[in-house]
């Protein structure tokens, strides 16, 4: 915004309103109350829409809860505990479905954030410029590609490569885990894990470059002044930023956890609670996706609202949260 | 990004004495050794000519320094003889010797621990504790032992004259402290390490007057272990600190001389122009 | 320096290295699915792709060949109705945000802009069926261009405050010192001027709208004939995909692979635009 709030009155007046004989003295910068209709309605109006987006979130949060009060009123908080799900005697229970969305989201974290770590540590502060940006947006590309066509790709690509090359290994070397056990499906856990690592792999990477390209050139100097190397100047910027990384951390996760159609592809589908990665599994996103249109009964619906409004809930804090944070350590930099 | 070149050679020469410019004497008509000389510079950001033939020597345990006016290439100077010039992206022709020693042979990663900075702005690791920040250089070489480190840092903060202010919290973060502090934190860390030369980059420029007297005392008491090159652009400061001094202006040393004489005799027009203020 | 010291040094010269080549080796590791999945994309579908393919209509099963028109003017049928929705409150509050944004309140919709983007689409597309199937009776375009205009929201706020706010304060100055009210300033010379810009933004915005599946599977739902009714359910490119590639037919699942080829091809087409657009200003 400009600092034209505080113009002169006589420019502010605008064409059509009397403003009285001229001013001798030099205009006084004040905080102008127009008298300009069109002004007023103009900056109401936007003010309006303004409105709208920031009650959406409430009015969304509000629709969602009025549409679960069924099951919020007949299973309370065991709703979040049980495993039974069965439309048609309407018996509701999310567990199996928070299970597999906490487990999918999880291993793609554990796997991403290392990994971005080490593209953005490349991106920021070891690449030559030629190369950064390019690379950057080949990133960002990724995050460009819909689900569906990661869905796609998943089905066709991932699993058959998963079930007969990677599962097998997996299941011969390391089957005494209980992670590893089962028969190798291709479809399951695993899968979903794996299609959300690459999913949520730009995002965790820009906002990390993007956090440690704000952190001050001088830390770097003061580092390699001391005889560092320049990975070890590397890592003393990365937890220079380490906050702001936390809060790129969150937002994939944040990412994983509403993603649908590539995980429902994956996924395999099942309402089951297995250690193994090989077992077929289900996630929020996906019994939305699945069941959603067909819902049988109101209970139902209410049942699969209450799964979005959970969800809803969950996006929204680590998105918060995770606003807050990133926003305060680029602050925090640029006021240095 | 910053650049960091690293040759991997170790230097394996002995060291030998090779002042390119007549040294000041201490009292007493004894020569002094150089610590590092200059030879020949010139240095180059891109197409600009930052440095043209510069030769100079610095002698040991004492403070030299490089005053000018603005883009005089006294900052660029300053960061050849550590080579953080390349940092920046810069070449240099010519030769610095440290100890007799050409820089250029060494690892700079090893040179710099010899050669140590402090820079204009105080730039403590913002994440880091008083403590780890002058622990800082000695982690990276590798040391892990508790006692040494404590004794270290000790060591360090005191040389530093921070001691006594920080020895409750070292715990506290590097950033809570004052600019003043902070940038004796900065010297701390720099010493730490053990150099034999500590470069300063106006050092005191971002301080209060209160600051930059208790840093100008510093270094005075810092003379006698290290040898010290300071950069500034306050005159005054520099005739109280410093025991030589050396006029650059537009990339070229014009004249380098004992401080006392520099401030009251000088040989040439310009800088006596610049000392009295005529420009700059 | 002693051999202690010599060890020191030297693995962490071996450290150097072997970081860099690791972090080398995560870019490419994450570059790689990005090339993999575009050409094997292009491999599977190219082979559909014929003007057949854009023009016709899907064949009943058995039938070979076909095409996915109804779903492509669907797409483009459910993405002007979310337009038609979320560009005005986008611009809009765009404009509020750049104009008179600077306090709290503008602070807040900024917060609240974010906290939407990251709200799932099917969550979206669960509020969408709350607000519009229900009350209705019955799915339609309609409905998924609610839940699609939703999501476009964000997007369109955000780049329209950035555009506008690299337009310079001279240009408003100059219309004000003219005479012009504020209002028109902004209407008539601020936001020409950053209109570039801002059509950028939302074609961005409409470009995430087009490869969302989810928001549309209960709000629009899918029709496998023709049909352009706004309050009926209607195809759509990215239901197409997902239908075809649970079946169980070969030509079915290359079409599906076409229609993702299309996808990514558009979608990626207005990412360069958006970047070559944006780059110059952030330069």
């Amino acid at each position: 915004m400009s600092h034209l709030d505080t113009i002169p009155a006589e420019v502010a007046a605008g064409g059509g309103s009397a403003s009285g004989p001229p001013l001798l003295s030099p205009p006084v910068r004040v905080r102008v109350r127009t008298r300009n209709l069109g002004d007023i309605v103009f900056r109401n109006l936007t003010f309006l829409f303004a409105l709208v987006v920031f009650s959406l979130v409430f009015i969304m949060a509000y629709e969602m809860y009025l549409g679960s009060r069924e099951t919020i009123q007949k299973f309370g908080f065991s709703f979040l505990t049980r495993s039974v799900w069965d439309p048609v005697r309407d018996e509701f229970g999310a567990l199996p479905f928070i299970y597999g969305t906490v487990l999918s989201s999880m291993i793609a974290l554990v796997l991403a954030v290392p990994l971005s770590l080490g593209i953005a540590l490349f991106l920021s502060e070891m690449a030559p410029r030629w190369i950064e940006r390019p690379l950057s947006f080949l990133v960002e590309l990724l995050a460009a590609i819909p689900s569906i066509v990661y869905g796609l790709w998943g089905i066709f690509v991932l699993v058959p490569w998963l079930r007969m090359q990677v599962e097998p290994v997996l299941s011969r070397s390391l089957g005494f885990l209980p992670f590893f056990r089962g028969a190798p499906y291709g479809f399951g856990m695993l899968a979903a894990g794996l299609i959300l690592t690459i999913m949520i792999l730009p995002i965790i990477t820009s906002i990390s470059r993007d956090v440690l390209k704000s952190i001050p050139d001088s830390y770097r100097e003061a580092s390699l002044a001391l005889g560092g190397t320049r990975w070890e100047t590397a890592w003393i910027i990365l937890t220079s930023g380490r906050s702001g990384i936390l809060g790129a951390a969150l937002l994939g996760l944040g990412r994983a956890v509403g993603e649908t159609m590539a995980v429902t592809m994956v996924i395999g589908n099942r309402a089951d609670i297995s250690a193994s990665l090989f077992d077929p599994g289900y996630s929020m996103a996906s019994v939305l996706a699945n069941e959603f249109a067909e819902a049988i009964g109101s209970m139902h619906q209410s049942a699969l609202i209450e799964i979005a409004l959970l969800l809803f809930a969950v996006t929204v804090t680590l998105n918060a949260l995770a606003r807050v944070i990133v926003w305060s350590v680029t602050r925090r930099f640029a006021r240095t | 990004m910053v650049e960091n070149s690293s040759d991997t050679k170790v230097p394996m020469q002995k060291p030998i004495v090779a002042p390119a410019r007549r040294l000041p004497d201490a009292p007493g008509g004894v020569p002094v050794p150089a610590k590092m000389v200059a030879q020949n510079i010139n240095a180059y950001f891109g197409k600009t000519h930052a440095l043209r033939n510069v030769s100079l020597a610095i002698p040991e345990k004492r403070v030299t320094a490089i005053i000018g006016p603005s883009g005089c290439g006294k900052s660029t100077f300053l960061r050849c003889l550590n080579r953080m010039h390349e940092v920046a992206r810069g070449t240099m022709t010519g030769e610095i010797l440290l100890d007799g020693q050409s820089v250029m042979v060494y690892d700079p990663v090893l040179l710099r621990r010899r050669v140590g900075m402090v820079f204009q702005k105080p730039n403590p690791f913002p994440t880091m504790s008083v403590f780890d920040n002058v622990a800082a250089g000695l982690r990276l070489n590798g040391v892990r032992n508790r006692g040494f480190l404590a004794e270290t840092v000790e060591k360090s903060l005191r040389a530093a004259a921070l001691w006594e202010e920080v020895k409750d919290s070292l715990g506290k973060s590097g950033i809570s402290l004052s600019g003043g502090q902070q940038q004796r934190l900065c010297i701390a860390r720099a010493i730490a390490v053990d150099p034999e030369v500590l470069l300063m980059d106006e050092p005191a420029s971002a301080l209060d007057p209160l600051a930059t007297a208790k840093i100008e005392e510093l270094i005075y008491q810092l003379k006698v272990n290290y040898t010290i090159v300071i950069v500034t652009h306050n005159m005054q400061q520099a005739a109280r600190v410093s025991d030589d001094t050396a006029f650059f202006y537009m990339g070229e040393l014009i004249e380098y001389d004992d401080t006392k004489k520099m401030f009251t005799t000088p040989e040439k027009k310009q800088t006596e122009e610049y000392i009295t203020g005529r420009f700059g | 320096m002693n051999p202690r010291e010599l060890r020191t040094y030297r693995w962490r010269k071996v450290k150097e290295k072997a970081m860099g080549t690791i972090a080398l080796l995560c870019v490419l590791l994450a570059v790689f699915p990005l090339f993999l999945i575009f050409f094997y994309t292009l491999a599977q579908g190219i082979g559909a792709i014929n003007i057949d393919f854009f023009l016709q209509m899907p064949k009943p099963v058995g039938e070979s060949g076909g095409g996915m028109a109804n779903a492509l003017v669907g797409t483009i049928i459910l993405i002007g109705l979310g337009s038609l929705f979320g560009l005005p409150i986008g611009i809009m509050s765009g404009i509020y945000l750049a104009e008179y944004g600077n306090n709290p309140f503008g602070n807040a919709v900024r917060f609240f802009s974010d906290v939407l983007s990251g709200i799932p689409s099917i969550v979206v597309g669960v509020v969408a069926y709350i607000l519009v199937v229900i009350p209705m009776k019955s799915f339609s375009a309609l409905a998924g261009g609610v839940a699609l205009g939703i999501l476009m929201i964000p997007t369109i706020t955000r780049t329209t405050e950035e555009m506008i706010r690299l337009v310079p304060d001279s240009f408003r100055e100059a219309g004000l010192a003219l005479g012009i009210p504020r209002w028109k300033t902004i209407v008539r010379i601020v936001l020409p001027t950053a209109l570039k810009g801002i059509t950028t933004g939302v074609l961005l915005g409409i470009a995430r709208a087009a490869g969302e599946t989810a928001p549309l599977l209960f709000t629009a739902l899918g029709n496998r004939f023709w049909s352009t009714a706004i309050k009926e359910p209607i195809a759509s490119l990215t239901v197409f995909i997902y239908d075809y590639a649970k079946s169980p037919f070969e030509d079915w699942i290359q079409q599906a692979w076409a229609a993702a080829l299309v996808l990514i091809v558009l979608i990626f087409l207005v990412n360069i635009l958006f970047r070559s657009v944006t780059r110059g200003r952030y330069g």
